[in-house]
């Protein structure tokens, strides 16, 4: 008997002196998407993690969730923080007629909310339609970084009518700024438009443009900055869903934002692999880091662990032509539909592990390789492509293994 | 709480008799013919009775400790007290009966009625039931005190899609009948049922338990379509007992004020249980698997699945049975738990690959029963879940320690 409690008080000391060592142990940094920005104060991290509870809340209907919607929460879409899926792909619509564009807002447009709440229909795409643009969320970590751009830093890169001769155009998205907007010293106007650098044309000057616009249309969530709420206009009733608007403060809106700026940026893995190394020799010489460029500087800002800091999204933030197979006909702002903003390349080797195993890239999600996304590169890419095909599979290979390193 | 003030000063009136006349006071324990069922596990349970009073209480308590972390984050040690759950019951008459069970969840933060029905024997083969019942789908559902598992935590499948302990109010028939070895039993009750919480809730899934929300669950129907529940079991003697169950109804708001809104959305489980002890070694196996079927609008995000399943199966092997510390006929168990629950059975049909959104756990554990009525249980828990997608599972490990015990 006296064995049997001397083995029950060593075995229980035992487990209590090593209940750390049962647990399973955290993911590499660079393996996930989630985490902050360094640098930041406690107050700013119990601040990030507000907003992250926020970002990953599920809205129901009595919290106003619709009466039409794509998803019930931000992470839904933004699974891990990473790239979306091609489950919850989404539409955007509108009747293009020459130069005369028409967002059918009257008719539910500009984007389709194909789910709604329990009793409720969902929307169909309006027969006046003929532009339709399909897209994939993006991955939302690092975006602080950009949002600390100054406008000058992206103006830096563009060459509209491309004066140096290398084949790339760039050009910033001009938009008009939402109703609250509230320009910063890194922003520069034009025309009373000023430079977006968010969406997949550059459509949303701010984080906060991008926040509103995404509470509302893809989850029917009115706010202090939009309080009109979403109703199917195909029902002839004109009422959204019961909740009182707006169905969430700007506390709430501010908290997403934070959130968002201070994700931190994908950390790079493999770097030091001989492969990494020289595809990415190779990116850069075959002129990919003409559009998608390496690195920038921050400017200033409001969170000091955001300023004067070098990141590198592999992005230039301007729009360029990609030719006809990655025309959607589907102009934003300024920006053609065969105009796309560079997409930041950083991340990319993540891809999968928010995408369920595979990866869907470009915008719509259609391209399942880097070799397919390349492909689908025309336009001011088409050179690009073609210096690609040229190389040799183990230079390709090189480069897939730098852009999986990123 | 008003209601259940009386209730709580008349068993402190026992507990005060109890400390006067101890003789007064019988304990009727637990029935272990081999003949019980699943179905009688709310009866068969130790009662405290007080000479010819008809009325006999009892009870039971868990408490534990935990220490939890989840892809090495972790909040630290917690301690807990899920339940505490008192029961009466009441020989009104010969062969008419009536058993309560009242439960405090997490110190008193919830209380719930979780039975309060009057049986009738008109025939051993058919009894009248009606009240708050513990719809029998499943075994867990009505049989989940916990004294009887070696198990700190309640297995998901019977807790997150057959949302235990599921009761609700109505009124049904059960039966029995023996022969030899073996036994047959069936019940079947209709009671009101689900609401569209199931598909309208914060966990992002088709998500049962949302409807034990509703308060007004009590007091009438959702929407005046009663879920029927049936089950059927046999139990042998020497082998064990093998349950078929069923419980299916309307869930959603179809109707209102006359006006047809919507089209009737159908939910409906079916579960089978069993449980066996081998013979010489004395291992008692039990488990339980269900699948549940909801009818989904289409116009619903893939999170809110319309295949359920999952299931359990433990495994308790007793390697000690002798006087220990004192304590005549204690018990030491070494127990094994393995359950797997898919919130979302089906395939993208934009990717045609796997909806996952589900689970798997492994739970070794070491249980000690100085008594049949009370267990010192020590768990070590780790599941794996998936999200929707399939990406790489989330990791989470615990330990507890813990008792539970009738009294």
């Amino acid at each position: 008997m006296k064995k049997i409690i001397l083995n029950i008080i060593i075995g229980s000391f035992v487990i209590i002196t090593s209940c750390q060592k049962l647990m399973p142990p955290a993911p590499k940094d660079e393996d996930v998407l989630a985490g902050t920005i360094p640098g930041l104060t406690p107050e700013q991290e119990k601040e990030h993690l507000v907003g992250d509870a926020s970002f990953g809340k599920i809205f129901t209907k009595e919290e106003g969730l619709g009466p039409i919607f794509v998803q019930t929460s931000c992470a839904n879409c933004h699974i891990g923080n990473g790239k979306g899926h091609l489950s919850t792909q989404l539409t955007r619509f509108a009747n293009v007629n020459g130069s005369i564009i028409d967002y059918l807002l009257n008719k539910g447009g500009p984007q389709l909310q194909q789910h709604s709440i329990l009793g409720y229909l969902p929307e169909t795409l309006p027969t006046e339609a003929n532009a339709f643009s399909k897209r994939i969320a993006p991955a939302v970590m690092g975006l602080g970084y950009i949002a600390a751009l100054d406008d000058q830093t992206i103006l830096s890169n563009a060459d509209p009518n491309d004066l140096n001769g290398d084949g790339i155009s760039g050009r910033p998205n001009y938009v008009t700024p939402t109703s609250f907007f509230s320009p910063q010293s890194i922003h520069i106007p034009f025309n009373n438009q000023y430079i977006g650098r968010f969406g997949k044309k550059a459509e949303k000057v701010t984080i906060q443009d991008q926040v509103v616009f995404a509470l509302k249309q893809d989850i029917g969530i009115t706010s202090d900055f939009d309080t009109q709420d979403l109703f199917n206009y195909q029902l002839g009733v004109y009422t959204g869903d019961d909740a009182a608007d707006p169905e969430v403060s700007s506390g709430f809106v501010h908290g997403l934002v934070f959130y968002m700026r201070t994700l931190k940026a994908p950390t790079r893995r493999n770097k030091d692999n001989a492969d990494v190394i020289a595809g990415e020799k190779l990116f850069a010489q075959i002129g990919c880091t003409s559009c998608h460029t390496p690195s920038f500087t921050t400017a200033q800002s409001d969170i000091s662990a955001l300023s004067n800091q070098t990141f590198y999204p592999y992005s230039d933030f301007l729009l360029h032509d990609m030719g006809e197979l990655l025309d959607d006909n589907f102009p934003e702002g300024s920006a053609n539909g065969f105009e796309w903003r560079t997409p930041p390349l950083w991340g990319l080797g993540l891809a999968k592990d928010s995408q369920g195993g595979q990866m869907f890239l470009l915008h719509d999600g259609r391209a399942k390789t880097f070799d397919q996304v390349i492909t689908f590169h025309g336009g001011e890419a088409a050179s690009r492509r073609t210096a690609f095909n040229a190389l040799s599979q183990t230079e390709k290979d090189q480069i897939f293994k730098f852009l999986e390193s990123l | 709480m008003k209601n259940l003030l009386p209730i709580i000063l008349f068993l402190l009136c026992l507990r005060t008799i109890a400390q006067t006349d101890s003789s007064f006071i019988k304990r009727t324990p637990a029935d272990t013919n081999k003949l019980k069922m699943n179905m009688d596990a709310v009866y068969n349970r130790p009662f405290l009775t007080m000479g010819k009073f008809p009325v006999a209480v009892g009870g039971y308590v868990e408490a534990n400790s935990s220490y939890f972390g989840t892809d090495g984050v972790t909040e630290g040690l917690s301690f807990q007290i899920p339940r505490l759950t008192l029961f009466i019951s009441s020989s009104i008459k010969k062969r008419i009966k009536f058993l309560s069970e009242i439960e405090f969840e997490e110190g008193g933060k919830e209380i719930a009625i979780e039975f309060a029905s009057m049986d009738i024997e008109l025939h051993p083969l058919l009894n009248l039931r009606g009240g708050i019942i513990m719809n029998p789908i499943g075994a867990f559902n009505q049989n989940h005190d916990g004294p009887k598992w070696e198990f700190i935590n309640r297995p998901f499948s019977a807790t997150t899609i057959i949302p235990s302990t599921w009761s609700n109010v109505g009124f049904g028939l059960f039966g029995k009948y023996a022969m030899n070895n073996f036994v047959w039993a069936y019940e079947a009750y209709l009671t009101n049922g689900f609401d569209d919480k199931i598909i309208s809730n914060p966990e992002n899934r088709t998500w049962l338990p949302a409807s034990k929300e509703n308060p007004e669950r009590f007091e009438e129907s959702f929407n005046g379509v009663p879920l029927v529940t049936t089950k059927t079991a046999i139990r042998h003697r020497k082998i064990g007992e093998i349950g078929v169950s069923w419980m299916g109804g309307v869930y959603n708001k179809f109707r209102i004020d006359g006006v047809i809104v919507d089209k009737q959305r159908r939910i409906d489980l079916f579960a089978i249980d069993l449980n066996t002890t081998l013979p010489k070694i004395n291992t008692y196996i039990t488990g339980e698997w269900v699948w549940a079927m909801v009818e989904v609008p289409d116009n619903y995000t893939k999170e809110y699945g319309n295949k359920l399943r999952g299931g359990f199966l433990d495994v308790v092997q007793p390697i000690l049975k002798r006087k220990i510390l004192g304590w005549e006929n204690s018990t030491l168990n070494l127990a094994f738990r393995t359950e797997y629950v898919d919130y979302n059975v089906g395939t993208f049909s934009e990717t045609e690959t796997n909806i996952a959104d589900h689970l798997f756990a492994v739970v070794p554990g070491i249980s000690f029963r100085p008594s049949a009525l009370t267990v010192i249980r020590f768990n070590y828990r780790y599941h794996w879940q998936t999200d929707l997608l399939g990406n790489p599972a989330a990791r989470t490990a615990g330990i507890q320690f813990g008792f539970s015990t009738y009294f």
